[in-house]
């Protein structure tokens, strides 16, 4: 089996006359985590989905586990164990929080009806281990009634419920306490203590630092910079990277790959 | 933790399983609570038929021609969508079901070309919709004059007499009587029960909500929302077969309008019984409550001493009152 989970050869992905991903290659070591960043409209959302199979890439391949993958789409990532946190959360908030947690994949029998029952149980489980609030959810409720940081939660949530070897998380601590960002960090440690990888999306270049252990800089949809935290003396020095990278359009780096 | 907030998590978490129930259902016991008021108010008015059995008797022959309508297109209302073509598929499909009747055909056959002429139709109004990107309002509408256009070519007017149909063993299962009850009750019943457990517990029901409620997240989680728009579509042509064929067995008789009537009538049911316009949610039952109540006011206005004429005024009390009913009763959330 190939050492990687999800790899990206070339791809390019536009919308009208904006590229927004720009000939990418990329691949996802088994147990890492990456941090992608890049300033707002780098083309960070529109890769990541490109990955989960929300969007069709124009041009270029990907190669699952090793192997050429044809007609990629979301059902098809979250099968083959990608999850993803999207940026706006995917939630449709008329719906109960049960139903938005196996939205897509709903605990079935084999006539296709919904074991309603389970559904609740692991959602009242799930959201009494990992729930946003110090309020005891019904889960039943819909997500409307939600506020935004326990919305988060939910999405989340429901990421870490499925064991995914992949999980993509788009900027999942905006809106969040302190609290619950240091829990979403240790969600994170978890997930990679247990060999399962993470894609970390963030402006917030201190915590992409400290979570991460490669970076990946992506500016006007193409990656600039792919570098081990190792050839990364510190956060500060990432900033300043940045900083060169959106002046000169390049990174001027020691060491860097 | 401290004993403080322990004492809220209580607090907050008192709502009895009653008050989960009625909040998980106030649309439908809306309509059904409305249903029930109208009822009373009918009876005041005229109570010597309304404590009759046989004005309930009367209401049920034609009943569920509406029940089979209004059931699909709680679906299609909740997955966002619309369909207007459904009185030209009732046309449609009882023409082929009449057709093949009268030149002596099988009726068992009949019925199963009703279904596929049903199933087709729904799918190209699906295609037009999801595949060609039309908006729903206007391509339906179109669909609609162009089958009942086309049902005009071919009819030239005549009609369809089955008198022969009576008394075979096709009519008594369809259309025959049990225990005083109209037969087509028992199978609109039993296709509404069908399309509230596809609609509340089925991967297809489950999948509507999602599509209806925000199609951008139901894709992103895996959905197929194409396949699920186009369904709804299918779903409706089905039931708008089997309104045709259920009409044709009533009526012995299959008329170039056949369906035309219905379609104020039935979507007027689906908002009635409580499920909004903007998608995403709603209700199967309270759409058989809301074609009910929009049945009792034709038989409840005369009844009541008034003449036909009143009819429609009543029509647009009962949809305004009732929309004013459920939005009282609930918060729109989106
Ligand atoms: N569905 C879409 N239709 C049209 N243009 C899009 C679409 N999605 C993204 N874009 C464009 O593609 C570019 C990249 O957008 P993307 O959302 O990937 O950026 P991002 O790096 O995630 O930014 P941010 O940090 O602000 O989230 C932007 O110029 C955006 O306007
Ligand atoms: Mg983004």
């Amino acid at each position: 089996m190939s050492e990687y989970i999800i790899e990206l050869r070339n791809v390019t992905k536009s919308f009208g006359n904006v590229n927004a991903v720009d000939g990418v290659s990329l691949a996802i070591k088994r147990g890492e985590v990456v941090g992608l960043i890049g300033d707002n409209g780098a083309g960070k959302s529109t890769l990541i989905k490109v990955l989960s199979g929300v969007h069709k890439p124009d041009s270029g391949e990907i190669y699952l586990r090793g192997e050429k993958v044809n007609h990629w789409d979301s059902a098809k990532s979250r099968h083959s164990g990608i999850e993803t946190v999207y940026q706006d959360r995917a939630l449709a908030v008329q719906q109960s929080i049960t139903r938005n947690i196996f939205m897509g994949r709903e605990i079935q029998n084999r006539f296709g009806f919904v074991d309603v029952k389970k559904q609740y149980q692991e959602a009242n489980r799930l959201m009494r281990e990992i729930g946003f609030t110090s309020k005891v959810f019904d889960p039943e409720s819909p997500v409307a009634t939600l506020s935004g940081g326990e919305r988060q939660g939910v999405a989340i949530a429901r990421a870490l419920y499925y064991d995914a070897d992949l999980i993509i998380l788009d900027e999942p601590t905006t809106a969040l306490s302190l609290t619950e960002t240091n829990k979403v960090f240790s969600f994170i440690e978890n997930v990679r203590a247990q060999g399962r990888s993470i894609i970390f999306i963030g402006h917030n270049i201190y915590h992409v630092y400290d979570i991460a252990e490669r970076f990946i800089v992506l500016d006007r949809g193409q990656v600039v910079l792919t570098s081990d935290k190792s050839e990364v003396p510190s956060a500060e020095h990432l900033i300043k990277t940045m900083h060169d990278i959106a002046r000169m359009g390049h990174a001027e780096m020691k060491g860097a790959a | 933790m401290s004993t403080q907030s322990i004492d809220r998590r209580k607090g907050r978490d008192e709502v009895s399983s009653f008050q989960k129930w009625l909040r998980n259902n106030r649309r439908v016991l809306t309509s059904a609570a409305f249903l029930v008021v109208m009822l009373i108010a009918f009876t005041l008015a005229n109570p010597s038929v309304f404590t009759q059995f046989k004005t309930y008797r009367a209401v049920m022959i034609a009943l569920p021609i509406s029940i089979f309508l209004v059931v699909p297109l709680v679906f299609v209302v909740t997955a966002g969508e619309i369909d207007l073509a459904f009185p030209a598929i009732v046309g449609m499909a009882s023409y082929g079901f009449a057709s093949i009747i009268d030149v002596g055909g099988n009726p068992l056959l009949a019925l199963i070309a009703a279904l596929a002429i049903g199933l087709l139709l729904g799918f190209v109004n699906g295609i037009f919709v999801v595949q060609f990107g039309l908006s729903a309002l206007i391509a339906t509408l179109g669909m609609n004059f162009l089958l009942r256009g086309l049902i005009n070519i071919g009819a030239e007017g005549f009609s369809i007499a089955l008198p022969e149909i009576r008394g075979t063993l096709f009519h008594t299962l369809l259309t025959g009587t049990t225990f005083g009850i109209p037969n087509q009750m028992f199978w609109a019943l039993g296709f509404a029960i069908i399309g509230f457990l596809l609609y509340n517990f089925h991967k297809f029901g489950v999948h509507v909500h999602c599509v209806g409620d925000h199609p951008g997240s139901a894709q992103e989680m895996g959905i197929n929302v194409k396949r699920t728009r186009i369904m709804v579509f299918v779903f409706s042509g089905l039931g708008a077969a089997f309104a045709g064929v259920f009409s044709v067995m009533i009526n012995f008789v299959w008329w170039p309008t056949t369906g035309d009537g219905l379609l104020l009538p039935v979507l007027a049911g689906i908002f009635v019984g409580g499920t909004p316009a903007w998608g995403g949610i709603g209700t199967v039952l309270g759409g058989v409550f809301g074609v009910s109540i929009v049945s009792f006011i034709e038989t409840g206005v005369i009844a009541a001493g008034l003449t036909g004429f009143f009819t429609q005024f009543f029509y647009g009390i009962i949809i305004i009152s009732s929309l004013i009913g459920h939005r009282l009763n609930g918060e729109r959330v989106r």
